[in-house]
């Protein structure tokens, strides 16, 4: 099997707005997901990121105060899993439940170099 | 008198739920890491201790201390989560090295069902057929009970380091065997229970038996077997007739407890046991159990016991007992198989049903008997049925013989003044 790294866009600013009961019921689904994920053996790890990030551009001379991209293109997290196909690595991020806020989900194979 | 009830509260409190918090924890951290969820639950209750001293006990105190204890936990796992210590590789265990699922996953490890559950799989863990029923008892009373190590030491009237060797084996085995809280089903649940059950009566017989005169300690273990037992009958996967009929002749028992000993200490026979203080709420309980108890179709040798203990508690004299009956259930008893003590209290409940006559006859029968004939009891029960038939010489010869086969001095004590009674009259 190969790995894939699941690139998770957007959805934030809807959870800031969230009320607590919402949230947990939120992340009672991303439990159940990952669950399954890992059930079949698929999941090797992940994590959400914060908001905050520095970003350094023009060849490192210069660092601005936040992530390059923000609102729905900021990354909000990432997951690697193991598939057989980038199909397969789709079929599995079918059920994110962040898909219900507007979050994008980039699916990309980790390279051999 | 206000913060003593206060204190007698959080120690009841404390002793119920870091069995319970622990067997969440052990499920949380794996089986190797027993110490370190200990240690937590120690953590937890000092913490209670300190806020509590100042805000009061909260309304949910239980879920006070789970909330800490899932806190702690939280807070341990992320700072450990690339070490060694956690065996993450159970696809359930996994989802605690992620933020995306760690809170959630730890959260569901805390619902109320859940920790039920671990606390019955804790107990089923604790009574693996490879550890010995010493150290079961011992582990249970230690991980489950919340006794502390001295405590343990002084219900089995030994020594602390004893003790801690016992519980580091335990918990070796443990480590070694990859045991994980959990409640088995179908057949292995069956003959577990079974296990369960002889290790619950065994700690309730270590409270309950004049082996020791420290009456608190006592009362603390004969307390902890009924709330083990409770909790069996408390989730829909364990309540089985037997484990009614074993709460029904320990309620029956414990009911007795405060007769069972005079001011001086010294033993009280249930012919001389003040009855009016027999705990009628204990009574009707043990009753209200054999209810349930008789509506599965399985009789186990609790169901027994608890017919006989029945027959004595609401019986309102010793005279008065329903003797006819107890043989009955003698009867039953012996015709599954033959139990040289049973064999021995079926003659006894004979002798009062129709006397020391046919009495003598049985024990006659049984007099080579390899176990009874070293059993103190056997020539105590022979010198009294001779004391019945006014057969002084042979009744006082046989009580000279029980006295050499115990080593118990409480016993010894209560049968030279036997003795001594006879030269008397």
């Amino acid at each position: 099997m190969k790995e894939f790294l699941y690139i998770i866009r957007g959805g934030q600013e809807k959870m800031i707005d969230a009320s607590p009961e919402y949230l947990q019921e939120h992340m009672q689904q991303w439990s159940e997901w990952m669950g399954g994920i890992a059930e079949k053996g698929q999941l090797v790890g992940g994590q959400p990121l914060e908001y905050a990030g520095k970003t350094l551009i023009e060849s490192g001379t210069k660092i601005i105060d936040r992530p390059l991209a923000e609102g729905k293109e900021l990354v909000g997290g990432y997951i690697i899993v193991k598939a057989e196909n980038l199909d397969e690595a789709c079929e599995l991020a079918k059920g994110c439940p962040g898909f219900a806020h507007g979050t994008t989900l980039e699916v990309r194979e980790l390279a051999a170099m | 008198m206000e913060s003593h009830a206060v204190h007698t509260k959080i120690d009841h409190l404390f002793r119920q739920e870091s069995g319970k918090m622990v067997s969440v924890l052990v499920n949380i951290f794996g089986s190797s890491n027993i110490e370190l969820a200990e240690d937590v639950v120690q953590n937890t209750l000092i913490k209670a201790l300190e806020v509590w001293k100042y805000k009061g006990i909260p309304d949910n105190p239980a879920g006070w201390l789970y909330r800490v204890a899932r806190n702690n936990a939280l807070d341990i796992i992320r700072r450990e989560k690339r070490s060694e210590l956690f065996d993450f590789s159970d696809p359930k265990r996994q989802l605690l090295t992620s933020e995306y699922t760690l809170p959630t996953v730890l959260n569901n490890f805390w619902e109320t069902d859940q920790i039920e559950d671990d606390f019955l799989g804790m107990m089923f863990a604790c009574c693996h057929p490879d550890i010995s029923k010493e150290n079961q008892v011992t582990f249970i009373l230690k991980t489950l009970c919340g006794f502390s190590t001295k405590e343990v030491a002084r219900s089995f009237i030994t020594t602390e380091e004893f003790i801690s060797k016992r519980i580091y084996r335990t918990k070796e085995h443990f480590r070694k065997h990859q045991i994980y809280p959990t409640i088995p089903t179908g057949e292995e649940l069956e003959s577990k229970l079974g296990v369960i059950c002889s290790v619950i009566y065994l700690m309730f017989n270590e409270g309950y038996s004049a082996t020791h005169n420290d009456m608190k300690v006592r009362e603390e273990i004969i307390s902890q077997a009924l709330f083990l037992g409770k909790a069996l009958l408390d989730n829909k996967k364990t309540c089985y007739p037997e484990v009614y009929a074993l709460m029904a002749v320990m309620c029956f028992h414990s009911a007795r407890l405060k007769s069972r000993s005079s001011a001086t200490d010294e033993q009280v026979l249930l012919a001389h046991q003040d009855r009016t203080v027999w705990n009628i709420e204990l009574i009707n309980l043990g009753l209200s159990y054999l209810v349930e108890a008789n509506k599965g179709n399985r009789i186990s040798m609790y169901h027994y016991e608890a017919f006989i203990a029945r027959e004595h508690c609401i019986s309102p004299t010793y005279e008065s007992t329903n003797w006819q009956t107890i043989l009955s259930v003698y009867d039953q008893m012996l015709s599954h198989k033959f139990d040289p003590i049973i064999y021995l209290n079926r003659t006894l409940a004979l002798m009062e049903a129709e006397g020391p006559k046919k009495a003598l006859v049985e024990m006659k029968k049984v007099a080579e008997n390899k176990h009874l004939k070293k059993y103190y009891l056997y020539h105590s029960a022979l010198g009294e049925i001779y004391l019945r038939l006014n057969n002084k010489t042979n009744a006082k010869r046989c009580l000279k013989e029980a006295i050499s086969f115990t080593n118990s001095s409480a016993e010894k004590a209560f049968l030279e003044k036997k003795i001594n009674a006879i030269k008397l009259s």
